[in-house]
């Protein structure tokens, strides 16, 4: 079965600079990235800034112009599409935002912030929106009465919500979740999380979730996809990638997730060292300069690895293979073992 | 969007100056319109004899040199003022909204050959075109008056657009927009425009102030409208004459720019503050 | 270990819309010892970071703080400071990290400036004395290259320098008592680390006493030695941290670790917080936490639960704790 998304070699370069600019350079926001999505699937995207998730999740959409590769989407190639074929297919593609206060226009009322792609897309007849909305509005746990509220009436959560309404109106088979919940505070972010798990399972849309929390996209990601300086450096299933990171920046990334619970701190891994300017990368691994692998040496600084597979997981490292053990990099269990907290049902 | 216009101005008249700006326009424009046929015809029975006489039950700002009745005479001033500016300040909006957005949404080569040509236009002084077409015609007609004024003062206010829409279309929401399929001018209309509406609304009503002080002006200089009609500016001109024997041929007119000028820009300053605490 | 820093009672008082008064910090009382960490926690609008500028009078207009309330350092009570006594406690004996170095840094002056800059204000140094002490602070707060990166602008740092450069200012003055509001929040995660890692290293080799204020319960596990609980204006629990974390007593403690996505354990539904935290001009009565409360009862809507004491320094506001209140 072909995968609903396909994406090969997918690049971003931003000039910068140039007459009267400043020195002319060029930033590698996305530097080969491929991976593919199945339908119903969740492939989590992570990565801190500067590695590029969010420009993919833009580039796929055709939000921005990409400097080469591919995507394919439902076997259609969407770079390749005119204007109006871009417009139709735009129905099964959307995207979800990080911001709930910037992402809805002040000006529009709820209801018609959700109404503007069944209008744009012509999916019903004018007199059956408003029974759309509502319906929509409730899917999304909102009463109804939110559709004539403006945005700066409602709080981050509620924004959030109808952010989502208004990418299902046009029932997409794909969306792109950009940092959905990172501004949202802690209780409200369960909420929109449940919420995204419950539409995936009713709906069977595809997610790629784009977090720079692992513990955030682990709720909803099958597979991970890890970031770093525009490549993936390492893709897997999810519980393998928690378990048995392979790649050492997603060893790091892992050992400084905060771990709510004293007594089980994880020896953490401090990165020493610079990470690359983005507009001089070098000719070898981008990780090089941090690097902390045993095995670390002119070779990485040197020769790029390739994405290879090891094991259930592809890795970008020539080295993946000696990853240091997972035992030494996870908790220290205290011998008094603390149960996490459950709260009461 | 209507919606949200109604906060703006709500909010707006809670501010003190605002309400006495608004409420006072209000009032100007309300007796602009309907007191006119309530009050004595001013071009009627010119009394050179009579002359100005000062202000007096019968004619409560007094009369002009023809012993034409001074309220009357403001008043009918007040319409025709009034009207060139709002229907030179609606052309101008409507010619600079149009040119910002498109400039500011396009981008790229469009957007610099019209910025270029808004600048070469706003290195021409605007007296200066209106003096010029004085080449054509000896005192410029109401109507060629309106249209020069509406397209030469445009060139602010769709810089001013231009910068609002290059804010707003890195905003998520149109970014949204745009992945929902909207064309370009639907993101124009539905989002773009009712955002930068505000600045606009701001600009629109200092630039009412701005063309009824140009208006009094060229009246003034005798190159507006010309008389019997009166216009503030012109009634100024025609009472310079008695500024010592009758002041109060020149103090109303006078009073009358004055004060609503300074309501316009009154209700210009509220409606700017109560852009800026908005929830967004 | 004595206190150095005790607020008891801390109200501050808003003007609501449309009239009346709000409260969004309402009788927060804390301790706080030399050489220890205290988190305080809390999501939005529970009144964390108004309570961090309380401690330095710098409650932004028209919030006033009550005259009932106390805030004593070392003996000496804050509120009734003026002028220069004032100005010697902001950044001299306590110092304020802020969330957003990007924002809080002056853009147009190099770091070192600015970190000079507040030497010379707290201390009685000039010149190339005042110059000398910034260079080791930065070097103190771990930014490589400190005597070349004074020079620096903030728009040249990554987010980490930056924060690091924050913190050094705030150490100019040899504060006795550090506030961190949310000092990791706009950083990666791996910077985070590095952070707290640099704020813990100061308290010990300074003896000085931290107040970390956070939304994050993960963030302030390993970090902190006690834990105060923020909601709607008040503190609904207090507690070692590990104690806390083993046994939290307050239900919204409870329902905060239910509702946090963990790395370690089984992927389990999230179990949120069912409704919204509310404004302060609208607190509900009674336990301010009894509409979204999962342990509920029928008192909690009408009687205003009482502090309950747990062990020394720890104690919780909630009815399930006091005998016999079912």
């Amino acid at each position: 079965m072909t995968a609903l998304l396909e994406v090969r070699d997918l690049v971003k370069r931003f000039d910068t600079g140039g007459l009267l600019r400043g020195p002319r350079a060029v930033v590698h926001a996305v530097n080969g990235v491929s991976f593919e999505l199945a339908a119903g699937e969740t492939l989590g995207l992570v990565g801190e800034s500067g590695s590029g998730k969010s420009t993919v999740g833009r580039v796929i959409l055709r939000l921005t112009d990409a400097s080469a590769g591919s995507v394919r989407f439902g076997g259609v190639d969407v770079f390749g599409l005119s204007a109006g074929e871009l417009r139709a297919i735009r129905r099964r593609m959307q995207i979800v935002f990080q911001d709930p206060y910037s992402s809805l226009d002040p000006r529009m009322r709820a209801g018609s912030a959700v109404a503007e792609g069944l209008e744009i897309h012509r999916l019903l007849p004018s007199a059956e929106i408003p029974g759309r909305v509502a319906e929509l509005f409730q899917e999304v746990g909102l009463d109804p009465s939110f559709s004539a509220k403006f945005p700066h009436e409602c709080s981050g959560g509620q924004r959030q919500r109808i952010g989502i309404a208004r990418a299902l109106a046009v029932d997409p088979a794909f969306l792109v979740c950009d940092e959905p919940v990172s501004a949202l505070d802690v209780s409200v972010q369960a909420q929109v999380l449940n919420l995204l798990a419950d539409l995936q399972r009713r709906r069977g849309i595809a997610f790629l979730f784009i977090a720079h929390d692992l513990a955030v996209v682990r709720q909803l990601a099958h597979r991970i996809a890890v970031m770093y300086f525009g490549r993936i450096v390492e893709l897997a299933p999810t519980e393998t990638i928690i378990r048995t990171p392979l790649h050492p920046y997603t060893q790091a990334l892992l050992s400084a997730v905060p771990e709510p619970d004293p007594a089980r701190q994880r020896t953490r891994i401090v990165l020493k060292g610079e990470p690359p300017k983005p507009m001089a990368p070098p000719p070898g691994c981008p990780f090089a300069s941090r690097c902390f692998h045993p095995m670390k040496n002119e070779r990485c600084v040197n020769e790029l690895p390739p994405l290879r597979a090891v094991g259930e997981s592809q890795v970008a490292c020539h080295y993946a293979e000696y990853s240091l053990q997972p035992s030494a990099l996870s908790h220290q269990p205290s011998a008094s073992n603390p149960q996490t907290p459950t709260p009461n049902p | 969007m209507i919606g949200s216009l109604g906060g703006l101005l709500r909010r707006a008249w809670t501010h003190p100056s605002g309400r006495w700006g608004a409420l006072a326009l209000v009032v100007l424009a309300l007796v602009a319109v309907a007191a006119p046929p309530l009050l004595p015809d001013p071009a009627e029975m010119p009394d050179a004899v009579l002359g100005a006489t000062p202000p007096s039950l019968a004619h409560p700002l007094g009369t002009d040199q023809l012993n034409r009745d001074m309220l009357a005479r403001v008043v009918v001033g007040g319409r025709i003022s009034l009207s060139v500016a709002v229907l030179a300040v609606l052309l101008s909006l409507t010619l600079g909204a149009a040119v910002g957005l498109v400039a500011g949404y396009a981008g790229g080569w469009v957007d610099a050959i019209l910025m270029r040509g808004v600048d070469a236009a706003l290195a021409i002084p605007r007296l200066f075109v209106l003096l010029l077409l004085l080449v054509v015609w000896e005192h410029i007609p109401l109507g060629a008056l309106i249209l020069v004024i509406g397209t030469t003062g445009w060139f602010a206010t769709s810089r001013l657009v231009r910068g609002e829409v290059l804010r707003l279309r890195n905003e998520p929401f149109v970014t949204a927009s745009e992945a929902l399929g909207a064309t370009g001018w639907r993101t124009i209309a539905r989002h773009l425009l009712p955002n930068a509406a505000g600045p606009l609304l701001v600009a629109a009503t200092l630039g009412v102030g701005d063309v009824i002080l140009l208006e009094a002006g060229l009246s003034f200089l005798g190159l507006g409208v010309q008389p019997p009609t009166p216009s503030w500016g012109g009634m100024v001109l025609e009472a310079r004459p008695l500024i010592v024997t009758a002041p109060w041929t020149a103090i109303f007119p006078g009073a009358a720019i004055v004060l609503t000028v300074l309501s316009v820009n009154l209700l210009g300053d509220a409606l700017q503050a109560a852009l800026d605490p908005r929830g967004a | 270990m004595s206190d150095l820093l005790e607020v008891q009672d801390l109200r501050i008082r808003f003007p609501a819309p449309g009239g009346g008064v709000s409260c969004p910090v309402d009788g927060v009382s804390l301790r706080l010892a030399r050489g220890e960490t205290l988190a305080l926690v809390g999501e939005s609008g529970s009144g964390k970071s108004l309570t961090a500028l309380a401690l330095l009078r710098l409650v932004p207009p028209p919030g006033v703080i009550d005259p009932a309330s106390r805030i004593v350092l070392e003996g000496v009570n804050l509120l009734e400071l003026q002028g220069e006594a004032l100005r010697a406690i902001r950044g001299g004996r306590i110092g304020l990290v802020f969330q957003d170095a990007m924002t809080s840094l002056n853009p147009v002056i190099s770091i070192g400036e600015q970190v000079r800059e507040t030497v010379a204000a707290h201390r009685t140094l000039r010149g190339k004395e005042a110059r000398e002490r910034a260079i080791a602070l930065l070097d103190e707060v771990g930014m490589p290259g400190a005597s070349t990166r004074y020079r620096a602008y903030p728009h040249e740092l990554s987010g980490g320098l930056r924060q690091r450069a924050l913190i050094a200012i705030a150490l100019a003055g040899e504060p006795d008592v550090l506030i961190a509001d949310e000092p990791t929040t706009a950083l990666d995660v791996t910077v985070q680390a590095q952070i707290l890692e640099l704020l813990d290293q100061l308290r010990t080799s300074r003896g000085m006493a931290v107040l970390l204020i956070s939304h994050d319960l993960g963030l302030v596990a390993g970090r902190a030695d006690r834990v105060a609980v923020m909601y709607a204006g008040q503190i609904v629990e207090e507690a070692s941290t590990s104690r806390l974390f083993r046994s939290p007593s307050h239900p919204y403690t409870r329902a905060l670790f239910g509702s946090i996505p963990r790395l370690d354990g089984a992927v389990d539904r999230l179990v949120p917080i069912a409704g919204a935290v509310p404004l302060p001009d609208a607190w509900p009565p009674a336990c301010r936490f009894h509409p979204r409360c999962p342990e509920v009862l029928a008192r909690c809507s009408i009687e205003t639960p009482p502090v309950v004491p747990l062990a020394p320094g720890e104690m919780s506001r909630c009815w399930l704790l006091v005998k016999g209140a079912r």
